[in-house]
């Protein structure tokens, strides 16, 4: 072996710097669901500010009595290649959603209540849609305990202020 | 993979600085990779830097921060604390172990 040099040491501090993210997550699906909780980890992982904007359907993912039972349904959905007349047959949806499960638990990947725990635990920020919660009679004790706070899109635009915006 | 030094050992890097042999990791050089990241390492940055070297070498793939907090019994949080801002690849880091390649 020839010299040798002093070895590198990684940048750890620099790349998350000032990178703030906000993802807005509006589906009540199963499916749905991880994308954006996948997202949100993988940032705060990085070091990066995170926020989570839960609105409409998206609050099936932090209301208390939802959040541990999301569904997958193949109805419509061309990515499952069934016939679409067969996915809508009594049952078909319970069972989609018991395999889709079960493929999530095999990579080892949390379910919802525990990814949003994780989160919270990691230093993301879970928030409540306004609108969505007058619309559809909903407090904040009815949603998890790591939400900050319900909020109007006007806040909403205030903190996230200089974030990159994801849209689910 | 370069032959580097650190702390005046002989060691094998990728071109980040993480060690690419299992083997070549001491405690001593773990010391001085936390010193080159700002960290001072307490029994409980042990605890998680023994169980990433234990996992690795079970499992042949490093362990997620999920495992750590659930099979190590070290809470997120803590981990957050203990390696600030990106816990995961600091980890990694010090343990002389690959970046994890896990999404969560």
């Amino acid at each position: 072996m020839t010299a040798t040099m002093q070895a590198p040491v990684p940048v750890f501090e620099e790349e998350g710097n000032g990178r703030k993210l906000a993802i807005i997550c509006s589906k009540g699906s199963l499916d749905m669901a991880y994308p954006g909780l996948v997202l949100a980890n993988a940032a705060l992982a990085e070091g990066i500010e995170t926020h989570l904007f839960f609105t409409f359907w998206g609050f099936d993912m932090i209301n208390k009595k939802t959040m541990a039972h999301l569904k997958f349904t193949p109805v419509g959905n061309p990515a499952t290649h069934m016939p679409t007349l067969l996915m809508g047959l009594p049952g078909m949806t319970a069972f989609a959603t018991h395999m889709m499960k079960r493929q999530i638990e095999g990579i080892d990947i949390p379910e919802v209540p525990e990814f949003l725990q994780m989160i919270s635990d990691a230093g993301g920020h879970l928030w409540a849609c306004r609108m969505s919660a007058d619309m559809m009679h909903i407090e904040e004790s009815d949603l998890y305990d790591k939400v900050e706070g319900i909020i109007s899109a006007g806040d909403f635009m205030e903190l996230s202020q200089g974030a990159q915006i994801i849209f689910i | 993979m370069p032959l580097a030094t650190i702390a005046g050992t002989d060691v094998h890097v990728d071109n980040e600085g993480f060690l690419t042999d299992y083997e070549e990791w001491t405690e001593d050089l773990a010391r001085q990779l936390a010193a080159n990241i700002g960290i001072e390492l307490t029994d409980t940055h042990w605890k998680a830097l023994r169980f990433m070297r234990d996992d690795f070498k079970a499992k042949g793939e490093s362990p997620t921060l999920r495992r750590v907090t659930n099979e190590a019994g070290i809470p997120t949080k803590d981990l957050f604390t203990l390696f600030p801002k990106k816990p995961a690849k600091k980890m990694a880091y010090i343990a002389g172990v690959p970046k994890p390649r896990g999404c969560v």
